[in-house]
C-alpha cells in the first residue's frame, strides 16, 4: 500500500528566515498521527506546507504516491480557528457546504446531494440543530466542530488539521477525539497538530517530534521517551536557529 | 444594439446611471467590507484620476471607451503597486495604500493643470456629475455593469470563501491569486462606472457605505447582496434627482449623503445590530433584574416572619428595600403587569402568585447557591460572595443550577446560615399562595 503522504527534505522559510528544515515522514495510511513540538518549532508551518498554503523552499510531498496537485481532492484540511473571521454573516450550514466546493469546480452549485453530505456531517459532530445559525453566535467548541463538519464534508482519504483542540471545552475535546479515532478505524488518515504533550500519547499512535527539524517519527511507544521529549523541547536548537538569523540578514 | 436601454430625456439618463452605479458598487461593496479592504477601494479610486487625464487628453472625441481603459488601467497600476510595497518591504497595506493613493491623486492633478485645454471636463470626473453622462457613456456603463453582475453570479461562492478562508480555499484547489486579481479588476471596474457620477474622491464611499448598511441588518450573506445593491441603488437615484433638481449642485457629494442617510437610519432601527436595539436590550434586562430584585424582597420579608404570613406590605417592601413608596408602587405594579404577584383588594400589599413564588424561590436559591460555591469551591471569603451573587444569580440557568447542586451535593444552607430553597415542586404546600 502506498503510503498516504510521504515529505523528503521539506524545508519552508518566511522572510528569508528558514523556520523547517529537512523533514522527511512517510505515514502509513490508516494512522492518527500527532505533530508535538515546543512554540515556534514550526508544527502549523508544516501542515501548511505540505498543503501548499505557504510555499516551500525545497524538498517534495507526495499524498498516495503522487504530488499533491493531482491528488488534492482526497485531501481535507482543518485550519486554525482563529484564521477566520466569525462575524462573516455565513451560517453553520454554509460553511459546511463549503466542504462540497472542492469536487463542485468554481461554477458549480451545492445541489440537494451537497446539502445530504453537509447535514450528516454536522450531524456526525452534533451541529445540526444548529445549521441555521451565524457562526459567531457559537461557542469556541462549537465553532471548532463546525469546522470538522466541513472536512467531513469534503470526504477526504487524508486530513490536516491545525490545533483542533485549541480554545474548547473539554466535551468537545472529547467528542474529537472519538471522532478522530472513528475516522481512522474506517481507514482515514489523519494529521493533528497538538499543543498538549501530556494527552498526545493518549490521542495519538504516531508521533512527529518536530523543532525545526525532525527530531524523531514514529510509533508512541518508540519515540515518547525522556531522552528524544528533552531534545524537542530542551531549548532551541542554537546553531540552527543562528544560522537562520543570519540568513536572513543577508 | 443596447440603444433600447437608453433614455431619451437627459433626466433619464441621469437616473439610468444612478442605477448602474448602485447596483455594481453595492454589490461589490460587500466583498470590500467583509474583507476589510474598505481603504483600498479608496486608493484605487484615487489612483484612476491619472488614467482619466490621459484619456480626456488622448482621445479627442472624449470616447468614453478610452477613458474607460485608461482609468481601469490606472487603478489597477495602483492596486499592483501597492501589492509590490507589501510584499518586498514591511511596510502593510494601510501605509502602503496612503502613499500610493496621494502620489496618483496629486500626479493627475499636476498633469491636468498643464493641460487644461484638453481636460475641461475634469472636474466632472472630480466630484460627479451624472448631468454629463450621455448616451455613449451610458452604453458603456450598461456593459461593464452587466458584465460585473454576471460574473459576481456566477463565481459568487468561490469569491465569498476566497474571502473567508483562504487557506481553506487553497487546499480546495482553488486559483487563489486568480480569484483575488479577478477582486481587484472586478472592484476597479466598479469604481470606474461609478466614476463620471460620483467622482474620483467620493466614488469609494459608494463601495462601502451601502454595504456596510446592509452588513448590520442581516447575517446571510445573499441577503447582504442583495441590500446592499438596493441601497446603493436607491442613495444613487437620490442622488441623481436631486442634484438635477438643484442647478450646479455636485452629484458626488449629494450621492454620497444620500448613502449615508440610509446607513444612519440603519444604524439606529437594525432589528439585531442597531443602537437602539441594543438600547432596547440593555432597558429590558435592566427592568428584569429589578423586577427579580423586588421579588426576592418580598421573599426574605416573608422569610424573616417564618412563613407566617402571605402579604407583604407595601411600607415593609419600601423599608426593605430603602426607597420611596411612590417608587415601589411602581415597582409592584411592573410585577403585577408580568403576573408575578397579586394587589391585596386595599392596595397596600401585595402577595406572591404562583409563578411569583416559582420565579422568588429560584432567585433565592441561585443567590444562594452560587455565594456557597465562591466560599466552600472557589475559597472566596464569606463576606465576599454577597456583590457577585447579586449579579450571577439573575443569569444562572437551571443546566448550570444542577451541576452547581452536585458539585456542591446538594447542600440545605448557604454559608451564612440561610435555608436554601428547593426546587418548587418539592417546596412545602404552605409556599403556595392562598388566594383569598
Amino acid at each position: 500500500m502506498v503510503p498516504a503522504l510521504e515529505t523528503h527534505d521539506l524545508t519552508v522559510s518566511y522572510h528569508k528566515r528558514p523556520v523547517l528544515y529537512g523533514v522527511d515522514v512517510e505515514i502509513p495510511q490508516g494512522s492518527l498521527v500527532g505533530i508535538v513540538g515546543p512554540n515556534g518549532a514550526g508544527k502549523s508551518t508544516l501542515i501548511k506546507s505540505i498543503m501548499g498554503v505557504v510555499p516551500s523552499a525545497g524538498g517534495w510531498v507526495k499524498v498516495f504516491g503522487k504530488p499533491l496537485k493531482e491528488n488534492l481532492h482526497r485531501v481535507g484540511y482543518v485550519p486554525q480557528r482563529e484564521s477566520v473571521d466569525w462575524d462573516f454573516p455565513v451560517t453553520v450550514m454554509d460553511v459546511a457546504l463549503m466542504g462540497t466546493y472542492g469536487k463542485l469546480g468554481l461554477f458549480g452549485r451545492p445541489g440537494k446531494k451537497e446539502r445530504l453530505r453537509a447535514s450528516e456531517a454536522l450531524d456526525k459532530v452534533g451541529m445540526l440543530p444548529y445549521s441555521n445559525r451565524q457562526i459567531g453566535n457559537l461557542s469556541g467548541g462549537q465553532q471548532q466542530r463546525v469546522f470538522l463538519a466541513r472536512a467531513l464534508a469534503q470526504d477526504s482519504d487524508l486530513y490536516l488539521m491545525d490545533e483542533p483542540f485549541v480554545g474548547v471545552d473539554a466535551a468537545t475535546e472529547a467528542a474529537i477525539v472519538t471522532l478522530l479515532q472513528e475516522m481512522r478505524k474506517s481507514g482515514k488518515t489523519v494529521l493533528v497538530v497538538h499543543h498538549d504533550l501530556q494527552s498526545a500519547s493518549e490521542y495519538f499512535d504516531r508521533l512527529i517530534l518536530l523543532n525545526m527539524r525532525l527530531v524523531a517519527y514514529g510509533k508512541v511507544e518508540d519515540v515518547y521517551n525522556n531522552e528524544l521529549l528533552q531534545k524537542t523541547y530542551g531549548g532551541r536548537l542554537t546553531i540552527l536557529s543562528e544560522v537562520a538569523d543570519q540568513a536572513a540578514k543577508m | 444594439m443596447l440603444d433600447f436601454l437608453i433614455p431619451g430625456s437627459g433626466s433619464g439618463k441621469a437616473l439610468m446611471a444612478a442605477i448602474l452605479l448602485g447596483a455594481g458598487c453595492g454589490l461589490l461593496g460587500c466583498f470590500v467590507v467583509l474583507r476589510r479592504v474598505a481603504l483600498m477601494g479608496d486608493a484605487v479610486s484615487h489612483a484612476v484620476l491619472p488614467g482619466v487625464v490621459a484619456g480626456l487628453i488622448y482621445s479627442s472625441d472624449r470616447n468614453p471607451a478610452v477613458i474607460f481603459a485608461f482609468a481601469a488601467l490606472a487603478g489597477l497600476l495602483g492596486a499592483g503597486i501597492v501589492r509590490l510595497m507589501m510584499t518586498t518591504t514591511r511596510l502593510k497595506s494601510d501605509t502602503a495604500l496612503g502613499i500610493v493613493l496621494a502620489t496618483f491623486f496629486a500626479s493627475g492633478i499636476m498633469w491636468q493643470s498643464r493641460n487644461q485645454q484638453d481636460t475641461v471636463g475634469v472636474m466632472n470626473f472630480l466630484f460627479g456629475n451624472v448631468g454629463s453622462i450621455d448616451a455613449s457613456d451610458l452604453r458603456m456603463m450598461i456593459v461593464t455593469t452587466l458584465m460585473l453582475l454576471v460574473t459576481v453570479f456566477l463565481l459568487k461562492r468561490p469569491l465569498l470563501l476566497v474571502s473567508f478562508d483562504e487557506g481553506f480555499s487553497r487546499g480546495l484547489g482553488y486559483p487563489v491569486r486568480l480569484l483575488n486579481a479577478l477582486f481587484y479588476f472586478l472592484l476597479t471596474f466598479s469604481v470606474v462606472v461609478a466614476l463620471q457620477a460620483v467622482g474620483v474622491v467620493l466614488v469609494s464611499a459608494m463601495l462601502i457605505t451601502p454595504a456596510a448598511a446592509a452588513y448590520l441588518l442581516t447575517d446571510r450573506f445573499n441577503k447582504m447582496l442583495w441590500l446592499s445593491a438596493i441601497f446603493g441603488v436607491l442613495s444613487g437615484m437620490a442622488g441623481a434627482l436631486v442634484s438635477a433638481s438643484y442647478n450646479d449642485m455636485p452629484t458626488g457629494p449629494v450621492i454620497t449623503l444620500s448613502a449615508t442617510l440610509v446607513f444612519a437610519i440603519v444604524y439606529f432601527v437594525a432589528p439585531r445590530h442597531g443602537v437602539l436595539a441594543k438600547l432596547l436590550r440593555v432597558t429590558n434586562r435592566k427592568n428584569r433584574v429589578r423586577r427579580e430584585n423586588t421579588l426576592k424582597s418580598i421573599y426574605q420579608i416573608l422569610e424573616g416572619e417564618g412563613f407566617a404570613h402571605s402579604e407583604v406590605s407595601l411600607i415593609m417592601l419600601a423599608e426593605k428595600q430603602r426607597n420611596t413608596e411612590d417608587v415601589i408602587r411602581r415597582r409592584c405594579r411592573a410585577l403585577v403587569r408580568h403576573g408575578l404577584v397579586d394587589y391585596s383588594p386595599d392596595k397596600l400589599s401585595v402577595q406572591l402568585t404562583e409563578t411569583g413564588w416559582k420565579r422568588a424561590m429560584e432567585l433565592v436559591r441561585n443567590h444562594r447557591l452560587w455565594e456557597l460555591y465562591l466560599t466552600n469551591e472557589a475559597d472566596y471569603a464569606e463576606d465576599h460572595v454577597h456583590d457577585d451573587a447579586e449579579k450571577i444569580e439573575h443569569i444562572l440557568g437551571s443546566a448550570v443550577i444542577r451541576q452547581l447542586e452536585q458539585d456542591l451535593d446538594f447542600p440545605e444552607l448557604d454559608p451564612h446560615g440561610k435555608p436554601i430553597p428547593q426546587l418548587p415542586q418539592s417546596h412545602p404546600q404552605q409556599f403556595l399562595t392562598t388566594k383569598p
